[in-house]
Formats: C-alpha cells, structure tokens, sequence
C-alpha cells in the first residue's frame, strides 16, 4: 500500500479568534485505517481542531494535505483563505463529518439525507445511491426507519442515521465532533457499537470524544491536547494508561 | 339575477388585470425579497447600506404616492433621456410608459420590502447546523441554498407571506389612479354611469374575497408541504 496517498495530513495549524490563540501550531496524520482520539478538558480547542480539517473554521497558518492533494490558500484583506472553492468542495466530500448535535437534514427523510450528497455533490445515480442508502442503514440497524424524518427518530437512531450518511460518501476519512456527548446515556452504546465496528473494518477515523473506553479500546493513536497544544501524544496503552503530564493524570482521574 | 347593464365582460377584463398585476406583482416582490433579505445579510457594507435605504424609503412613504412618484417621474425621466438622446446622436425614440408595467414595477417594488424583512427572518430562523452540515458534505453555496436554506427558510417564511400576498392583492385597487382599467375602475365607472355603486362595488368586494379565500386555501397547502418533518405542533 506504499504509493497510496495519505488519506490526510495536517501540519502546523494555528487558529486565533481575536486576541486568544486557541490552537498553537498542531499538526496530525492520519494513515489508512488510523483511528486517531483527539481527548481533552473543554476550551482545549479539540474541536476547532478537527473544523480545521475540514475547514469549516479557517486556520490562520497551517497546511492541509487530502489524499495527497494540497489544500491551496491565499492572503486577503481579511485574512487567509482557501484560494479555490472547488477545491475545498472536493476535499470536503472525501472527509464526512458527524456532528455532535446530529445535524441531519430536518426537512428530509433518513433516506433522503443518506443520498443527498451522493446525488447532488458526487453525481451518483439516484436508483444506485437508493440501493447503498439501503445497505448501510442495514448496517447501523435503521433499515426499518428510512422513511422517517429526522425529528421522528430518537438521537441514537438520528446519530447512527448520520453515521449512514457519513459513509454514503465513501469518505476517506470519516470526522466525528463528539459523536455522543448529546446522546441519553442508554443511546451512547448504540453510537458506540457502530463506531467500533467501522474501526474493525479498517475505516480511518479521527475522533473527538470523551468516552475513555472508546479511546482506549479502539484508538490506534489518542492525542490529549491542552490550550491548543499537544500535551501528550502516542499509544492508547502509553498516554491512557502510563500518562505523564500531571494535567492528563488529573484529566483521567475518575470524577465523583 | 343582477342586471349588470352591460358591464359584465368588461368588469371580467378587469378582474382578469387585477390578478395579472397581483401575481406578477408578487414574482417581482419575492425576488426582490430575496435579494433584499440576502444584502441585508451580507458581510458586505455596501450592499448593506443599499438594501437599508430600499427598505426605509419604501416603508416610509405611502404606497399612493411612490406609485404617481414611479409613473409620473418614471415618464419625466424616460423623456430626458431619450430628448438627450435625441440632442446628442440624433436618435429619435419616444418611450411610453405602459400603465401596466408601471403597476407591476410600482407593487413589486413596495412589497418588495415587506418581503425582504420577511425573508430576512425565515433565513435566520434555520438552524446554523443544518447549513454547516450542507458546507461539511461538499455542498457548494448554491447548492446548500437550494437544497437546505431555502426550503428551510420557506417554513418560517410563509405565514409573512401569504399576510404580505393579502395586502398587495388589496393594493392592486390603486392602480386605477394611473389609469389602469382594474376591475375597481371599471366597477367605478359602471357605478357613475348606472347610478348603482352598490350592485357594482359588492360584486367587487365578492371577487376580491373570493381571490383571497382561494389564497389562503392555497398558503396552507404550501404551509404543511413545508412543514414535513416537524411534526405537527411546532
């Protein structure tokens, strides 16, 4: 698999919102099959970290590469921005997004989110993006639900329903911004379930999350980021197990 | 049955222009809405100031008097133009300006406006993430306007609209002032000649409020097509 490219790389990014630098020059790859946690205490820019991936938030210094095509930027008045649209339109669809708050299309049926952006972004057949929607809501255990909407559904099965449409891009890399933190306790399994799955079958993944199991059991590399820096980074087994930094010992104390 | 003296077909033309204006009239003004509602939601200053200015102007003047303003000063200006025309590279063209247009220009115009603040608070009703979601899946701006922000939008913005449709269907009666054969024109002077306004101006009030039953009919229709997938007491 050596002259694959990499589904992504990211060197360097730096982000500021007004005077407050929140990420400080970060930088990831993610190799085919990676399942990479992003874990830390809320403000320590994880999140902003993983919108910069797909530049949902644009970093202010920082290099992007996507399936080895390098993400192009220029200067503006305003600030630095992506040279060429097209381009980040394409960069986007090879990355999926799930969302923390779920975000599937409200207006649409769980069906006609899962093909929405297969059909109108890739140009895939609608009857062919009908028959994949179908199989994988069969994988995430929704088959009986497509024809429902969204806010007929609770969030596990919304969560899971995005997950479905997640994968309908055939993504090389699959973004997950909390995947579980609004979810009832008893709906996280479920989300957590799928999520494990995906990893088994070799799917890349970068994950920002609180659920420790999850990082532990599944993660091949778990970064702990504290004020937009890299506190510590490496193993599972190393950072979860054996952490250094007084600040991660204490992040993984148990709470009560 | 009622004796019209005559002035049935011509009260039927009539009522056949007041729809004509109305409806055009409404194309304009939800055009001219979106753009408004867009300008005013726009980072650009510009189209910002523009759009403001539009919308004070035309909330704040009555609709009778921007509509002699827009025909009278429309024909003034036209005839400028042309004379200068003319004085300048000889060409010779007088430009008159249709009553019709003037009308549609004038309602499009006002209503415009209204449709514009309208819009602009549907727009801002939908929810941040669903667009964020459309941008994250590759959709370029267009494309998330068509399928996400504008069917979302249409939701909240319908009750503003079938309200704003209802005034401007009614304002179409003002017309008659340039000379338009409205059916309020027509059922006027059928009322001089005949000396019977009662027979004429019910019959009017019957039509208008058959129009508007239709409408509103039709609104709710439009209303629960959009409001799929919320559920019924949202």
């Amino acid at each position: 698999m050596a002259d694959t490219p990499i589904p992504l790389e990211v060197r360097n990014i730096k982000k500021r919102f007004g005077d407050t630098e929140v990420l400080k020059g970060l930088s990831l790859t993610a190799q085919k099959g990676d399942v990479i946690t992003l874990i830390g205490a809320s403000g320590s820019g994880k999140s902003t970290f993983l919108r910069c991936m797909n530049l949902l938030e644009q970093p202010d210094e920082g290099e992007l590469v996507v399936h080895g095509e390098q993400i192009l930027f220029k200067e503006t008045s305003k600030g630095r921005e992506p040279a060429d649209w097209k381009q980040v339109v394409r960069m986007r669809a090879k990355l999926s997004m799930v969302f923390q708050g779920f975000n599937l299309w409200a207006h649409m049926t769980l069906l006609e989110n899962v093909i929405e952006a297969p059909v109108h972004v890739l140009g895939k057949p609608k009857k062919e993006a009908i028959a994949h929607a179908r199989e994988l809501l069969e994988r995430v255990g929704l088959s009986a639900r497509a024809d429902a909407y969204p806010a007929q559904m609770s969030g596990g099965q919304q969560q899971r329903g995005a997950i479905a449409r997640a994968l309908a891009m055939d993504p090389e890399v699959m973004l997950f911004d909390e995947p579980t933190s609004a979810l009832d306790p008893e709906l996280v399994g479920d989300v957590l379930k799928v999520m494990r799955d995906l990893a088994a079958e070799g799917r890349t993944m970068i994950v920002v999350t609180h659920e420790m199991a999850f990082a532990r059991d599944v993660s091949s590399q778990v970064i702990y980021l504290h004020e937009g820096r890299v506190e510590e980074a490496g193993a599972p087994a190393d950072v979860l197990e054996n952490p250094r930094s007084e600040r991660l010992k204490q992040f993984l104390a148990p709470k009560h | 049955m009622i004796d019209l003296h005559g002035y049935g077909p011509r009260l039927a033309e009539g009522a056949l222009i007041t729809i004509e204006l109305a409806v055009l009239s409404l194309v304009l003004a939800i055009l001219l809405g979106l753009a408004t509602a867009s300008a005013k939601m726009s980072r650009n200053w510009v189209l910002h100031r523009v759009a403001t200015l539009y919308t004070t102007i035309i909330r704040g003047v009555p609709d009778l008097v921007l509509m002699m303003l827009l025909f009278f000063g429309g024909q003034i200006g036209i005839n400028m133009i042309t004379d200068m025309l003319y004085d300048r590279f000889g060409v010779d063209i007088f430009i008159n300006v249709n009553e019709f247009i003037a009308g549609v220009v004038t309602i499009g115009l006002i209503f415009g406006a209204y449709m514009g603040e309208t819009f602009r608070g549907a727009f801002m009703a939908v929810d941040a993430g669903q667009i964020e979601a459309g941008r994250a899946y590759g959709m370029n701006h267009w494309l998330v306007f068509r399928r996400i922000r504008f069917p979302q939008m249409m939701r909240h913005a319908i009750p503003g609209l079938s309200n704003n449709w209802m005034v401007l269907l009614k304002t179409t009666a003002l017309v008659s002032v340039i000379g338009l054969t409205d059916m309020v024109r027509v059922a006027s002077e059928a009322s001089k000649a005949t000396r019977e306004p009662f027979t004429f101006m019910i019959i009017v009030a019957v039509i208008y409020l058959l129009i508007a039953s239709l409408s509103e009919w039709g609104f709710a229709r439009l209303q629960k097509r959009y409001d799929v997938g919320y559920g019924e007491a949202d």
